[in-house]
């Protein structure tokens, strides 16, 4: 099924701001914002909810945690305690500070490689991925706001033209 | 004014009863302390030294229990109980004025960088800095008679223990009391001067209808930092590093660093957030808070790495003459060892990772206690195995100690914060400081 959608196409981002504050206020759904640059605030006017990224990023670091730990204390404690260099290899805490270095690495490793990789799952972004820009200008100078029409297509024209949009469109869109 | 008004009441009203409280506790420690004579050594020297000798003696005496104590354990003994109120005395001394010198350092390295966000709480820190001329005077009493003999706090002052020691007659050169009394002098004559000018700059921009006076303090502030950083390190090893003169560490001043960078910070957000609860300083919103609740996550893990760092390599390599600092430490003073890592790293790093909890005022304040109690441990740690030995407790010298400095620290503190206005007039960030939002 395709449905209508509209476009506005603005300059600059205290205008879109406010476009949005105002739009908002009249209850039209947004469907999208595309900008050039991260706008500070845009996610809290168009009230999104924040980001669980660093909570996910905090589990993958207990899980970092521990894959280090069992691990070093199978290989070095439990599967062949050598004595390398008198090093006490007769429980895991004996021999703790020489595993430390190795902990805090595997926590970070995991930390970060396994967020960035769910940011890129939730964002979906892959290699090969067609891009979903509208317009070509949001890239580098202009921003489009996305608003799906349900039959009051002239009222949000006004509307969108009223909150100092250069122009205002609307498109086809697949569902 | 009204503000200032405002202030020198809580000023008076929680400070003497501290003072007092204080007074009191160290008086009753004296009073009661161990059934003799140890506790009142901290300040009545003078008239109980021999009574105080024959009461430890006897003690010892009683624990020997007719084993082969020699006369020499005996000796070892009586000085490490004899050194106890001492060390006391001397580790809360010197912990609250590790605070003010942080806070001191944390302030010209906001000036030097030319922060935006913190010119609001200027005053603040300048309040808290007021006690590093009384304390520090304090601290350098306690040095001089400690290396005049009125205690064994540092046994490379003891001429009869230097005879019969080589290594500390190699580093004679540098551990001889005249020179380190030289030597702290300097340091403290710095470390007052800065303030005493940078303080007076400070007040003369808020008068001023130009900025050469921030300019001025800007330099100051940057040459500061580096006389600082020298004087700081050379600082660890003459007040904490020479209780243990067989001992070495390189990276120590910084760790000494760490620790008074994290007291000091974590003192200005308790200040800052007890001074905003009682209305005093409207501005400073949960973004200042949460900005220094940052800092003291920061630091607190940089602490623990420096910790880390100089733990593991002596524990990996495991020199002897190396080695024997962290064995000392690790068979005698297990819990307060250990325990200061739990409360240094642990607590704070699982509490305050959160972005929103740091901008909670009761959680910062309660990291912020937890901190403090922690780094006290610290000083606690570096000090006492080397003075008192495995006659260590946690009692009525150090809980005094802790209540009096506690106190004066307290009155000092928001005697000066009534002195001036809380809000910077003209410092060029002070409107971008107020807007300060994250």
């Amino acid at each position: 099924m395709a449905s209508k959608v509209i476009h506005a196409v603005y300059t600059d981002d205290d205008i879109l701001m406010n476009a949005v504050k105002k739009v908002r206020a009249e209850h039209h759904h947004i469907e999208e914002i595309y900008t050039p640059f991260p706008v500070h605030g845009l996610d809290k006017a168009m009230g999104l909810s924040d980001t669980r990224l660093a909570i996910t990023a905090f589990l993958y670091g207990c899980l970092g945690l521990t894959v280090a730990i069992t691990m070093m204390n199978f290989i070095m404690i439990e599967d062949w305690p050598q004595d390398i260099g008198g090093k006490p290899s007769f429980s895991f805490l004996d021999n703790m500070p020489a595993f430390v270095p190795i902990m805090f690495e595997l926590t970070v490793f995991f930390a970060a490689h396994l967020m960035v990789i769910t940011f890129y799952l939730r964002s979906r972004m892959w290699p090969f991925k067609e891009a979903e820009n509208p317009d070509k200008r949001t890239t580098d100078d202009h921003f489009l706001m996305e608003i799906g029409i349900h039959g009051n297509e002239d009222e949000l024209k006004e509307l969108l033209l009223d909150t100092g949009a250069i122009e205002v469109s609307v498109k086809e869109k697949d569902a | 004014m009204v503000v200032g008004a405002l202030c020198l009441g809580i000023g008076f009203v929680s400070a003497p009863s501290t003072v007092d409280e204080a007074k009191e506790m160290v008086a009753s420690a004296h009073g009661d302390g161990h059934g003799s004579a140890h506790g009142s050594a901290a300040e009545h020297t003078n008239d109980t030294h021999g009574n105080d000798h024959d009461a430890v003696n006897a003690h010892a005496n009683t624990e020997a229990h007719g084993e082969d104590h020699g006369a020499a354990h005996d000796e070892h003994v009586f000085h490490q109980l004899q050194n106890r109120p001492w060390s006391a005395l001397y580790v809360a001394a010197f912990f609250f004025f590790m605070i003010s010198l942080g806070v001191l350092a944390f302030y010209a390295i906001q000036r030097a960088a030319q922060a935006g966000w913190s010119p609001i709480l200027f005053r603040v820190m300048e309040g808290i800095t007021a006690y590093l001329a009384p304390g520090g005077i304090i601290v350098f009493v306690i040095l001089a008679m400690s290396v005049m003999h009125f205690n064994h706090l540092f046994t490379w002052a003891d001429e009869e223990v230097v005879a019969h020691d080589a290594l500390i007659q190699g580093k004679s050169g540098y551990l001889n009391p005249t020179f380190f009394l030289i030597r702290a002098a300097i340091f403290l004559a710095g470390w007052i001067a800065y303030r005493f000018y940078s303080k007076k700059l400070s007040l003369a921009q808020d008068e001023a209808d130009d900025n050469s006076n921030f300019v001025k303090n800007f330099r100051l502030s940057a040459g500061f930092l580096v006389f600082y950083l020298v004087t700081e390190s050379m600082m660890s090893w003459d007040w904490i590093m020479s209780f243990d003169p067989h001992w070495f560490s390189t990276l120590f001043g910084w760790y000494v660093f760490a620790s008074m960078f994290v007291s000091g910070i974590t003192t200005i957000a308790l200040i800052t957030i007890y001074l905003k609860s009682k209305g005093l300083l409207e501005q400073v919103n949960n973004s200042h808070i949460h900005d220094l609740a940052k800092f003291m996550f920061g630091i607190s893990i940089f602490w623990t790495y420096l910790w880390f760092s100089q733990f593991m390599l002596i524990w990996y390599a495991n020199i002897p003459e190396e080695a024997v600092y962290y064995i000392s430490r690790i068979e005698h003073y297990k819990l307060p060892f250990f325990g200061m890592l739990a409360l240094n790293f642990i607590f704070p790093l699982l509490v305050l990772m959160n972005s929103d909890y740091k901008r909670v005022n009761w959680f910062v304040v309660m990291v912020g206690i937890v901190i403090l109690f922690g780094h006290y441990l610290d000083v606690f740690n570096m000090v006492m195995p080397a003075t008192v030995g495995e006659n260590w407790h946690f009692g009525v010298p150090e809980i005094g100690g802790i209540l009096f400095f506690a106190g004066l620290f307290i009155f000092i503190v928001f005697n000066a914060l009534t002195k001036e206005e809380l809000m910077p007039k003209r410092n060029p960030f002070i409107e971008e400081s107020r807007q300060f939002h994250y």
